[in-house]
């Protein structure tokens, strides 16, 4: 297992890399001279020449190269452009509330994804089973947007069952007043196309020759689906809810605006409007190595669920 | 499968995939409805419809015609009173003169309008067709970047192999490893300008990982098969080999990459333009209707809303059922 896993941690170098020289390129050859920027409009050349002179970008390429090597190696991205706060504390400390609304919103959407596929594959090709898939289509075609505008204003802004917007410093409070209504919008949209996904998982088992064996002994349709699919079905679902898990810290940018959370994905929104780019950096370098970290969990995770698994 | 009319008259994959299609009557009725909105767009694109919503034929806010006018409305529907001449204006000579010149040529605005108005009284129904036009354009053209992308590159990375195709998987792990909205997102803060281009190429060129993929595997299948042996023995270089034998073996795939793309960036468009980094002010498109609409909501002015969303989930649901149609009727082993 511990060669495995500094196997793959040693495979992953040339893709952090290039990951690594993709952001660069983006930002210190596509984006333009950032001292533009950072000095405003009315700028003096030597304010410019100054600000080049401080964040390096009057070296060569591959100095500058070397520098964002480093603070990547030091989690030390210097300041950000737009409020001065070291970006490390910045993204420290949105972490939080991100993870707030995240874990109770990822572990709610797979229990009831997971039952709801099972339950439907139990009925498959019934009209209960079409009419699902259909309303789970109609739902998926309806943009986020749409949800949470609808949601807010009515369940919020019209019946005050819930704040509008906010967050506060107290952990509970969040998680129990300010949490629950982007949680409950996340589930609307995402359940619906869980659902599918699993359901497609789970109807590639039923076929199968164990399943068969297993009502041929004369186990209840029940049992056969929640025991003997289920272990089988989890591998891909696995996949998928790890593979989505860093994308989701950005994904919820949405969620995060609409109610004033102050996370991460929100704090990407406002990088990019505000040109903040040290913020974007750094963000995106470590969501990328998080996204690998995960794929590597993944399949760690495999050999949990299933001992036939075996990692080489 | 077993579809041959004759033993000289065998029907094409295309031709059987058509059959296939046609008995699906989900499928038929999901084409009418994108065709719809293709010819839509169309009359839109070349300005038989719609070409004028940006004229402000209502009045602020007109609602729907099957609500009805609210007094406030009507009386705004009335011709205002002339705001009395101050005696102190310096251009009050000048501004009596425009007023004439415009009432001699403003029609009266219209109390309701079919779909309502927005705020500046301009007909909703005329901008969602028009809205409708941005954001179809632009979700079909990047689908069409990505996919032209993912099919060269999975081409040559899955005909040659080797080292070609190593670098292309370094290629495609890297893209693969930012997930693709903070990718998008990345793109549009480096570009610094807005435009419907700019949101073509920022979609086009993180979406391409998909199709490659797809492609890289298909192109790996066929270039062992007999009829590529057969084309390299009489000589045929290496791209024609590549795009003229195995490309229309393996276009269906891309054809299903297209519409799923296609929908995927539709729904992308909607939300970059409501964030502000999508289409410039003045184009209107579905997600800068969604914008203004999230305001016009807390006045109760639900019309616009309504309008842009259902007009975006019909589409979408029509869109990605045909998707799933034309995966099933091109690639039957699928189920």
């Amino acid at each position: 297992m511990p060669a495995f896993i500094l196997r793959r941690l040693w495979q992953m170098l040339p893709t952090m890399l290039g990951v690594v020289l993709l952001v660069f390129l983006l930002f210190n050859w596509v984006g333009g001279d950032p001292a533009y920027i950072l000095a405003g409009k009315m700028s003096s050349p030597e304010a410019i020449a100054n600000i080049r002179r401080q964040l390096g970008v009057d070296e060569p390429y591959y100095v500058q190269l070397g520098i964002f090597l480093k603070q990547i190696v030091t989690f030390d991205f210097g300041q950000s452009w737009a409020t001065g706060e070291p970006v490390g504390q910045v993204i420290a400390t949105r972490l939080g509330p991100s993870l707030t609304v995240l874990v109770p919103m990822t572990v709610l959407e797979t229990l009831i994804g997971v039952a709801l596929a099972l339950a439907v594959a139990f009925v498959r090709g019934s009209l209960t089973d079409r009419a699902v898939m259909v309303a789970c289509t109609v739902g998926m075609s309806v943009s986020i947007l749409v949800y949470i505008i609808v949601f807010q204003y009515g369940l919020a802004y019209r019946l005050g069952l819930f704040p509008v917007q906010g967050w506060g410093d107290n952990f509970a409070d969040n998680l129990l007043r300010y949490a629950p209504l982007p949680i409950l919008i996340g589930l609307a949209v995402s359940i619906a196309p869980t659902l599918r996904l699993y359901r497609s998982f789970v109807l590639d088992e039923v076929n199968q020759d164990y399943v068969r064996t297993a009502r041929a002994k004369g186990l209840p349709e029940r049992r056969v689906l929640w025991v003997h699919v289920l272990r089988n079905a989890a591998i891909p679902i696995i996949t998928h809810v790890m593979a989505n898990l860093p994308a989701l810290l950005i994904g919820a940018f949405l969620l995060e605006r609409f109610f004033g959370i102050p996370g991460i994905g929100r704090e990407v929104i406002l990088a990019v409007e505000r040109s903040d780019f040290p913020v974007i950096k750094a963000v995106t370098v470590y969501v990328a190595a998080a996204t690998m970290v995960f794929n590597l969990l993944a399949d760690l995770l495999y050999q949990a669920v299933d001992p036939r698994v075996q990692l080489s | 499968m077993s579809a041959i009319v004759n033993e000289h008259d065998s029907a094409g994959l295309w031709t059987l995939a058509w059959r296939r299609l046609r008995e699906d009557r989900i499928a038929m009725a999901a084409l009418a409805v994108v065709a719809a909105f293709l010819v839509m767009l169309i009359l839109s694109a070349t300005g038989l419809v719609a070409a004028d919503w940006e004229d402000e034929v209502g009045v602020n806010y007109a609602p729907p015609t099957f609500v009805g006018a609210s007094a406030a409305t009507l009386a705004a529907a009335g011709v205002a009173a002339p705001v009395p001449d101050n005696p102190f204006d310096p251009l009050a000579a000048d501004i009596r003169a425009l007023r004439g010149e415009g009432a001699a040529t403003a029609t009266p605005r219209r109390a309701t309008l079919p779909f309502g108005a927005d705020k500046w009284g301009h007909d909703i129904l005329k901008k969602t067709i028009r809205g409708g036009e941005t954001s179809i354009i632009v979700g079909l053209v990047a689908a069409l970047v990505a996919v032209g992308l993912g099919t060269l590159f999975g081409a040559i990375s899955g005909f040659f192999g080797g080292i070609v195709d190593d670098l292309f998987n370094w290629f495609y792990s890297v893209f693969t490893s930012i997930p693709s909205i903070l990718m998008i997102l990345t793109v549009a803060a480096v570009l610094q300008q807005k435009g419907v281009l700019t949101i073509v190429l920022i979609l086009g060129l993180t979406g391409w990982t998909g199709p490659y993929r797809l492609i890289r595997a298909e192109y790996m299948r066929h270039k062992a098969r007999e009829y590529v042996l057969a084309a390299d023995a009489i000589g045929a270089s290496s791209w024609r080999k590549m795009f003229a034998h195995i490309f229309p073996n393996v276009s269906h795939v891309a054809l299903v990459q297209l519409s799923i793309l296609a929908v995927g960036f539709i729904k992308a468009e909607v939300i970059l333009s409501f964030l502000g980094f999508g289409v410039p002010v003045g184009v209107v498109s579905w997600g800068s209707m969604l914008n203004e609409a999230q305001n016009e909501l807390l006045l109760g002015k639900w019309w616009q809303l309504t309008s842009a969303a259902v007009a975006m989930a019909v589409l979408v649901t029509a869109f990605s059922l045909l998707a799933d149609a034309l995966r099933d009727a091109l690639d039957p082993k699928v189920k």
